[in-house]
């Protein structure tokens, strides 16, 4: 049989943002696949790094919308470790309330999108409708519904009022009986078990291989979560358990994410039992150099920041990795020898975010093929460099052309070649 | 018959025009009724007519390289199939005399009602598109898969009606759901029917968010409004097929209240399709094929035919 190409991407009912899966397949069935991304890099490091310690908060909550809250936590912890703060007890409270409200509404919002995937859109509005009260209740808290704008150096912006304690503790509680519909609804279904079981396995092996985390590993039976491992905030104060499945298919990974809500309304609620009045900020003055690391388990995994300072009022270095980077490549091991309708499905059970894995890709269209390595980069540079000088220039000498070229690689320590 | 009532007929009463109310109206009642149970409020109930004039005024693209007859033909084979099976069915339930219609009428309209699905196999393959032949191969094989057991299960109100294959007689000779074979062929041949209308759980062949849509992906305009209609028209004509060979019909015999009673059962149909394909994830195309296969489809079918020359 011959070998077609079926294009998932660039744009696709399947993605809400720009990623380009191509599907090698025979008939129905998945024999390779390819990725590309890059179609919407935003070059947010490299903002970053020209920006202030405080603006940058706002910069790193526009990396995701639905991880609004684990991007600048993360920042913060790794500013935080430079600086040696000592955050307010209430603070980390409300910095745990907040995350794990986020973790909720981006559980939902992935049962509702994995319903639609495999065609079950009563799921898919279900789902959202019962992930409104949270964001209700994240306006009520924050002003915002996404980009909740909590998270500063050394604290909180925010406090949470005392009358609206009781308003979040009603949402949680009343999300209790709607979890148990889902978990019954979706667990108990035996089409969905049909389209879900021994469908997209990923082996411990393979997740430790490719370096899987949060649910995606979690649903593989690796216990790995950074709210236990490397506790921040205030989940060491907290009752509650990693939850892991065993098979590692597509089911796993959404019986996972259905007991982590469950799992999360709990900590909300202890949260809002132990929470003590009192400061929720520290004024930080300066940032002494060094570098810090920040880890955050978002809700699609660990978060990784990394911050280096020079002791002026900006970073040198600020990298961002983000839990998709890592959970997407796992399709490699768990979409290839599957249909073409399993492969949808398994490319979203990861919960794959594209705006986090976003990365800059260099096309070389006249060598028609992709640098990789610097030296390829510096050379296609150059050589677009000239290109667009001569055409721009016009009538200018090609002697003064070429000079000003050469002062201009001069500078920035390139040699021409 | 004079070529004028054929012409009246066919394309204005009980065919095209009739056909394109009531397929309008249904479409319209599949979309509300699919937004109240997903909590939203659903369109106004002109909106199916909206969209469809909106499409026709859109401009038409045929792909390069497409075979751009067949691609554009399709569409209006599929559509004229479905007027004429709507005519066919909604002869034998208004005149439901013993003489009317003509000897196989039942074949003929069983092979009519085929004819939208292999109009979209054609214009898949047609349109020169690799997510459009794959969703057409699917569509393919669902027709394979669903036939089977649709044909058994029509054996059972033939068998009851005495061995007729006229419409009419089958209507009026039947009581089937009072046999326990009359019912269990109906139950298997409303599952096929919702293989047949294309619609979830047995909705891979255009399957959105795997092959956007499939065999419609390269449509636009004009063709993609005719296959809209075409789809509605199916919603509205298979209900009424079901009920003519399995329940009676909708009889004008009996005065206001037998037109009532008939169109309940026609609704009830309805109702029965949206809420299947709103409870339930699609399939893969292999789970389709294992299903309508299997025990549960052809066996029940088979049973039925059984039980039916036993006179049960």
């Amino acid at each position: 049989m011959k070998r077609t190409i079926i294009p998932i991407g660039p744009y696709h009912p399947l993605q809400e943002e720009a990623g380009f899966f191509q599907l090698q397949v025979e008939g129905e069935k998945v024999l390779d696949i390819d990725v590309d991304l890059g179609y919407n890099h935003r070059g947010i490091e490299k903002i970053c790094e020209a920006r202030t310690f405080d603006q940058i908060p706002f910069v790193v909550e526009r990396i995701c919308g639905i991880c609004s809250t684990s991007h600048p936590l993360a920042y913060v912890q790794a500013v935080e470790e430079i600086a040696r703060v000592q955050v307010p007890e209430r603070a980390l409270y409300i910095r745990t309330i907040i995350a794990e409200l986020e973790r909720l509404h981006s559980h939902l919002l992935w049962l509702g999108l994995a319903g639609h995937f495999i065609g079950y859109n009563t799921v898919f509005m279900w789902a959202w409708r019962y992930r409104e009260p949270v964001l209700d209740i994240m306006e009520e808290m924050t002003g915002n519904r996404q980009n909740y704008a909590m998270m500063k150096i050394g604290g909180v912006r925010r406090d949470i009022l005392e009358q609206d304690l009781p308003k979040i503790r009603k949402m949680a509680e009343d999300l209790r009986p709607v979890l148990d519909m889902f978990v019954g609804a979706v667990m108990d279904d035996p089409v969905i078990h049909a389209r879900t079981k021994g469908v997209g396995v990923l082996t411990p092996e393979d997740a430790r291989r490719y370096g899987a985390v949060g649910p995606t590993a979690r649903a593989s039976g690796l216990a790995i979560d950074v709210r236990k491992d490397d506790p921040y905030a205030a989940y060491d104060r907290l009752d509650w358990k990693v939850i892991t499945g065993e098979s590692g298919d597509v089911f796993a990974k959404a019986a996972v994410r259905l007991l982590e809500i469950a799992e999360s309304i709990k900590i909300v609620l202890q949260c809002l039992d132990q929470m003590k009045p009192g400061e929720i900020d520290t004024k930080v003055k300066e940032i002494p150099p060094g570098e810090g690391i920040g880890r955050v388990e978002a809700p699609r995994g660990e978060t990784f920041h990394y911050v280096r300072s020079d002791g002026s009022n900006r970073p040198v270095r600020h990298k961002v990795r983000a839990p998709s980077y890592v959970n997407v490549p796992t399709f490699k091991a768990t979409c290839i020898g599957q249909t073409v309708s399993d492969a949808t499905i398994i490319l979203a059970a990861v919960d794959p975010c594209y705006s986090c894995t976003e990365r800059m890709a260099v096309v070389d269209a006249g060598a028609g093929k992709r640098p990789v390595e610097q030296y390829d980069l510096v050379a296609v540079s150059q050589r677009e460099g000239q290109k667009m000088l001569r055409s721009l220039a016009g009538k200018v000498a090609q002697t003064t052309l070429e000079k000003k070229l050469a002062e201009g690689y001069r500078r920035i320590g390139w040699k021409a070649c | 018959m004079s070529p004028l009532w054929m012409a009246f007929l066919i394309l204005v009463f009980p065919g095209f025009a009739f056909t394109f109310a009531f397929a309008m109206a249904f479409a319209w009642i599949d979309r509300k009724v699919t937004a109240r149970v997903q909590w939203r409020v659903g369109p106004p109930f002109l909106q199916p007519i909206y969209d469809f004039v909106k499409l026709l005024g859109k401009e038409v693209i045929v792909p390069l390289g497409g075979a751009k007859v067949l691609f554009l033909l399709a569409p209006l084979l599929g559509l004229s199939a479905a007027t004429l099976a709507s005519t066919l069915v909604w002869q034998a339930n208004l005149w439901p005399r013993p003489g009317r219609g003509f000897v196989g009428d039942l074949i003929v309209a069983v092979y009519l009602l085929t004819i939208p699905s292999l109009s979209v196999i054609l214009g898949g393959f047609a349109s020169n598109n690799r997510v459009a032949s794959l969703g057409s191969s699917r569509e393919m094989k669902m027709i394979l898969s669903y036939e089977l057991p649709f044909i058994v299960a029509l054996i059972v109100p033939i068998v009851n009606a005495g061995g007729s294959i006229r419409l009419g007689e089958i209507l009026l000779g039947q009581s089937a759901v009072s046999h326990p074979s009359g019912i269990l062929a109906f139950i298997a041949a409303i599952l096929c029917m919702q293989a047949k209308l294309g619609l979830v759980p047995f909705d891979a062949a255009e399957a959105e968010t795997e092959l956007m849509s499939g065999p419609f992906v390269e449509y636009s305009g004009a063709p993609l409004a005719a296959i809209r209609l075409t789809r509605s028209m199916m919603l509205f004509v298979m209900p009424v097929f079901l009920i003519t060979v399995f329940w009676g019909g909708i009889t004008t015999e009996g005065g206001v209240l037998s037109v009532i009673v008939g169109s309940l059962k026609v609704l009830l149909l309805l109702v029965i399709v949206i809420l299947l394909r709103n409870t339930s994830p699609r399939i893969r195309i292999d789970q389709a094929i294992r299903f309508f296969w299997g025990p549960f489809v052809t066996g029940m079918a088979v049973l039925a035919v059984v039980l039916s020359l036993l006179g049960a």
